[in-house]
């Protein structure tokens, strides 16, 4: 079985200011709507930043932003507040069920602002 | 009255056979049911004759008239089932005589019915002694929805009430008068309670409970006539012996006889002390009648229990139906609530054998099992304390070897005997996957050493998650079993277990996750240790739990200070110290739910929820509940949770002491304590146990003298009762047992172990419980007291923080780059509330 994000969309070449960097507290997440898309957004400290899809696919319900934020093996994860299932932030793949997968998006911080590029890919 | 055709069908009309059932009883309805599963109501004309008026209700649950349910709950089918499987009831009459040589049946209103198979499922009645005057007016027996509703009727203008027969069904009628609130006796001939089940241990321990409730008991006493007033209304019991005793309502339920008459007058076998005689095929001695349930004598045997009438129903109509079935006997294992007090019988517990029995008349608990000349488990009953139950039964059965008796009888070790190394291979652990113990053990065996290792290669412990720690029990006593060592480490990231963490906290007062994870552990933490760090620094008190780098630590519930729901809304319980609200708070909560549109509902732990907010408006809810002096309630945090309150002295006619008022403070000093599991608390304000505290972390109960505490109870997946630690304590006291009681828990148990597991898992269990905390064995009580004052005077409502930082509120918005809704969030309303379109 493959859950997908909502809707799958082509990677875009431009970027979209989330908000400032300051709004992230390490080692904790942020929703945020990127052209019409919820978006986790992660601080891991030391300049690390990621960004998957918000919606958790085992729950449906739009909240992967409010996870923990850890390791498995050294992978940096993030685990749904729903049902706890893993995810790898890098790539947006489920640790507990690899059939499953959200988007997992570009993050760059330019300024001290956080920026995410539209249209994540699923790996 | 309708006439029923008499021609008995056969196969030169064409017309089909009839099967008629005398009697709408348990067990006559269940006959019908399993033919119209078989396909019998289309082959047969199915006709029912029963003599009361009401379809077959469930007589076991009788007494639950006295607590709240209407006769309508007691039906056993739903009304029209028999009309839509065209089965012809005729209610509010009797069959009186049959002509089997003709395959005729008579009934009372001398309707007569040709039947081509009859089936005898006419009960038993209860035995009235042969004494004057048990026909006055006031006179009862307890069979019938009919006779409880008399029996509530004539109480209503009584004060006291007397119950003759001290056995199962004495006891159960006891019961009811006393919920009646009748001041009660219970007489039996016997001397002691339930003769037949209980030797004079057993009997003692029962008698302890039965009179703890305030039932008088009279053992040996045999009534020797129903003493009336002028006008003939019941006015007590005089005995052969000794004083009379007043009564203005009396009780026969001194046991039962088979209601076979119809047998004897139709000349068809019946045994020497009653019941209809049946083979293995459930047939009497005449051609094409069957007997079925308490009127049926089956290897000299008569049930007075539901369950083989049942099988013999199902006997019956698959015998009819053409298969092949057999009754041969049934063992019966019973377990039964009485007056509050668990009963239960295995096997025979009269048979000969050696017999090893544990009592402690402290506790009222009496456990008796008979082991047969071959070493096999025979027979067993348990009074007070019925956990070795299981395991007994899978004993008598031979599905287990014999069990180490004594190690599963005894209270201290053994609450081992409901420890999980004992329980058999079949039994289900995971109900959500379906996974049995043996299962689990054999991943073990095959290599699995944690938990995660378990959920992974057997799903159990994935769904709901209720069997996790069980889990956890049983991969442990595997490990150690095979001699390999147990993994007690938290997480990857920790070597330690949680206890050892607590210890390295408390000891180095390093606060910081970041310090913890480099010094004592690996890697950047997890969703598992993070949270456990949290908890600990809060238990020692280290301020205000969002600020920093205590944020990202906590679990998604404390992080946003509400619990989260299955489409990512929150829900808002306010604390209701004690369950006591004023008013104005009422109103002030439900303005709030109004003006948010939140689903309103009332928790089980007496306060009120609000489902269904919004991360973002999570402050301004809060905000306008801590204005109306509500706070916190934390219900989302592994916390103390409520402390459950009756009415107690204040109202209550039998409270004895203010339950209310050592509910609140023992709520208000304990509120907030952060523990690795949540606590729940209550106290009620006399033996009636209306707060139900002996199912609570703690529990306390009034006494004349003072207060009874009992430790190490909850409900939840693996109910646990709780055991008492001591008796009539002063205020003072009490409170001074319970800071140590909690604070040595939150210092020693493991993750998400609750209190009960942990008490168990002590070496020497409540014993040793109670030396420490009762006895300061350890010396650790000043200190504990200590850390418990700390946490009392340290105590801030998190929400009333909250709102008092701007930079605190920062994180309460669904999207950090817009103010819009979370457009996930959607709704539908039900029964006029709003509640979410199904997320899965
Ligand atoms: C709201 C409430 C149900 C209700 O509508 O009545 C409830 C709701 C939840 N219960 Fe409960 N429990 C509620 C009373 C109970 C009770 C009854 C009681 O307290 O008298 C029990 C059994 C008694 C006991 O705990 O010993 C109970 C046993 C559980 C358990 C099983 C605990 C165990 O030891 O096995 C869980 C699971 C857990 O905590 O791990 C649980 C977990 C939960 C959670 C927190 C599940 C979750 O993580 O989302 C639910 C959160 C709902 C919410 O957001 O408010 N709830 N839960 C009750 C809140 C009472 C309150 O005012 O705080
Ligand atoms: C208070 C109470 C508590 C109990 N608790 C338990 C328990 O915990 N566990 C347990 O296993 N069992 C319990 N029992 C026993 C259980 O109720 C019986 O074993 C069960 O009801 C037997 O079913 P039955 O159909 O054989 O008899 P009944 O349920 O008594 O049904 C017989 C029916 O036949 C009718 N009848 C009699 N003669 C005629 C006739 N000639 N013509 C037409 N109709 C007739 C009667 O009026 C009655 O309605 C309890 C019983 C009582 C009273
Ligand atoms: S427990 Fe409380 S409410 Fe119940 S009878 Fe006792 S005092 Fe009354
Ligand atoms: S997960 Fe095992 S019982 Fe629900």
């Amino acid at each position: 079985m493959t859950i997908t994000e909502p809707e799958l969309r082509t990677t875009a070449t431009t970027w979209e200011p989330v908000c400032d960097l300051k709004r992230l507290t390490p080692g904790r997440g942020v929703a945020a709507l990127v052209d019409g898309a919820p978006v986790a957004l992660f601080h891991l400290g030391e300049g690390e930043t990621f960004a998957i899809g918000n919606v958790d696919p085992f729950s449906g319900a739009s909240v992967l932003s409010r996870g923990i934020v850890g390791d498995v093996d050294g992978v940096p994860t993030v685990a749904s507040p729903i049902y706890k299932q893993r995810f790898d932030l890098r790539t947006g793949r489920s640790i507990d069920d690899e059939t499953v997968a959200v988007s997992a998006y570009d993050v760059r911080v330019v300024d001290g602002i956080c920026e995410v590029r539209p249209g994540g890919t699923l790996p | 009255m309708s006439s029923i055709p008499t021609q008995r069908g056969d196969r030169t009309t064409g017309s089909r056979p009839t099967v008629l059932v005398v009697g709408n009883g348990m067990v006559g309805h269940r006959f019908v049911e399993a033919a119209i599963e078989r396909g019998l109501s289309s082959t047969h004309r199915i006709v029912v004759v029963g003599e009361e008026r009401r379809q077959a209700y469930d007589r076991v649950h009788l007494s639950a008239l006295f607590d709240g349910f209407t006769p309508a709950d007691l039906a056993l089918a739903e009304p029209n089932l028999y009309d839509e499987a065209g089965v012809e009831a005729i209610l509010g009459e009797t069959v009186d005589r049959l002509d089997t040589a003709a395959h005729l049946a008579v009934t009372s209103s001398g309707r007569e019915i040709t039947y081509d198979a009859c089936v005898i499922a006419t009960g038993s009645a209860p035995f009235v002694p042969p004494i004057p005057g048990t026909d006055a007016a006031g006179s009862f027996v307890y069979r019938t929805i009919d006779d409880l509703e008399a029996i509530r009727h004539w109480a209503a203008g009584c004060r006291t009430g007397a119950v003759v027969g001290g056995g199962l069904l004495g006891l159960e009628a006891a019961n009811a008068l006393r919920l009646l609130g009748l001041e009660t006796t219970v007489v039996e001939f016997a001397p002691r309670l339930m003769a037949v089940q209980l030797d004079d241990g057993g009997g003692r321990a029962l008698l302890h409970h039965v009179e703890g409730l305030g039932v008088s008991v009279r053992t040996g006493a045999a009534a020797a006539a129903v003493r009336t007033t002028p006008d003939g209304r019941v006015a007590g019991l005089s005995f052969s012996e000794g004083e009379d005793l007043d009564a203005e309502l009396v009780v026969f339920a001194a046991g039962i006889r088979p209601r076979d008459q119809i047998a004897r007058d139709s000349g068809l076998e019946v045994g020497e002390r009653g019941g209809v005689i049946i083979d293995d095929r459930c047939a009497t001695s005449a051609e094409d009648v069957y007997a079925i349930g308490e009127v049926a004598n089956h290897a000299g045997k008569v049930y007075g229990l539901v369950a083989p009438g049942y099988a013999m129903a199902d006997v019956v109509a698959a015998r009819l139906a053409g298969e092949e079935a057999a009754f041969t006997g049934s063992d019966t294992p019973t377990k039964l609530k009485l007056l509050g007090v668990d009963v239960a019988s295995v096997g025979d517990p009269q048979a000969v054998g050696d017999e090893v029995v544990v009592s402690d008349p402290r506790t009222g608990t009496w456990k008796k099992v008979v082991v047969d000349a071959a070493g096999n488990v025979a027979g067993a009953v348990l009074v007070g304390d019925v956990d070795a139950y299981p395991l007994l039964v899978q004993a008598v059965r031979g599905s287990i070897p014999t069990p180490d008796l004594l190690s599963l009888l005894q209270p201290a070790s053994g609450e081992a005997g409901s420890g999980p190394a004992d329980l058999p291979d079949e039994a289900i652990i995971c109900s959500c996957h379906n996974v049995s113990c043996g299962t689990i053990r054999k991943a073990v065996d095959d290599g699995c050493e944690t938990v995660a290792d378990v959920k992974g290669c057997t799903k159990a412990g994935t769904g709901c998650g209720s069997c996790v720690s069980l889990i956890g029990e049983l991969v442990d006593a595997r490990l150690i079993a095979a001699g390999k060592t147990v993994e007690k480490r938290l997480c990857p990231h920790f070597e330690l277990s949680r206890p050892e963490l607590y210890e390295v906290v408390r000891a180095t007062g390093i606060r910081t996750f970041a310090e913890l994870v480099t010094k004592h552990g690996t890697g950047t933490g997890c969703e598992i240790c993070k949270p456990v760090a949290a908890s600990i620094f809060a238990s020692l008190g280290s301020g205000y739990i969002l600020d920093g780098e205590q944020a990202g630590l906590q679990d998604s519930n404390d992080h946003f200070l509400a619990n989260i729901q299955r489409d990512g809304t929150y829900s808002v319980v306010p604390r209701v110290p004690g369950g006591e609200i004023t008013p104005a708070q009422l109103i002030a909560i439900g303005e709030v739910a109004r003006d948010f549109d939140l689903y309103t509902k009332i928790t089980g732990g007496q306060r009120i929820d609000l489902l269904g907010a919004r991360v973002e408006q999570l402050p301004a809810i809060w905000g306008r509940l801590i204005d109306a002096g509500l706070e916190s309630g934390q219900a989302y945090g592994k916390s103390v949770r409520t402390v459950k309150s009756c009415v107690g002295s204040v109202w209550c006619r039998y409270g004895v002491q203010d339950s209310v008022k050592l509910a609140i403070d023992l709520e208000n000093r304990y509120r907030g304590l952060r523990a690795p599991h949540k606590i729940k608390l209550a106290v009620s304000g006399c033996a009636r146990e209306c707060a139900e505290a002996q199912s609570k972390d703690v529990g306390v109960i009034a006494t004349e003298k003072g207060w009874n505490l009992y430790v190490g109870g909850n409900g939840g997946a693996r109910p646990a009762h709780a055991v008492l630690l001591a008796e009539d304590l002063s205020t003072e006291e009490l409170v001074r047992s319970i800071d140590r009681y909690l604070m040595w828990y939150v210092r020693t148990a493991d993750r998400l172990e609750r209190t009960a597991v942990w008490q168990r898992k002590l070496p020497g269990g409540i014993d040793f419980v109670r030396r420490v905390v009762m006895q300061d064995e350890l010396g650790i009580g000043a200190e504990l007291e200590a850390d418990m004052e700390a946490h009392v005077g340290a105590y801030r409502c998190e929400w009333t923080e909250t709102l008092e930082s701007p930079e605190r509120l920062a994180r309460f918005v669904s999207f950090v780059n817009t103010d819009l809704p979370d457009p996930s969030v959607t709704h539908v309303r039900v029964r006029g509330q709003r509640i979410p379109e199904t997320t899965r």
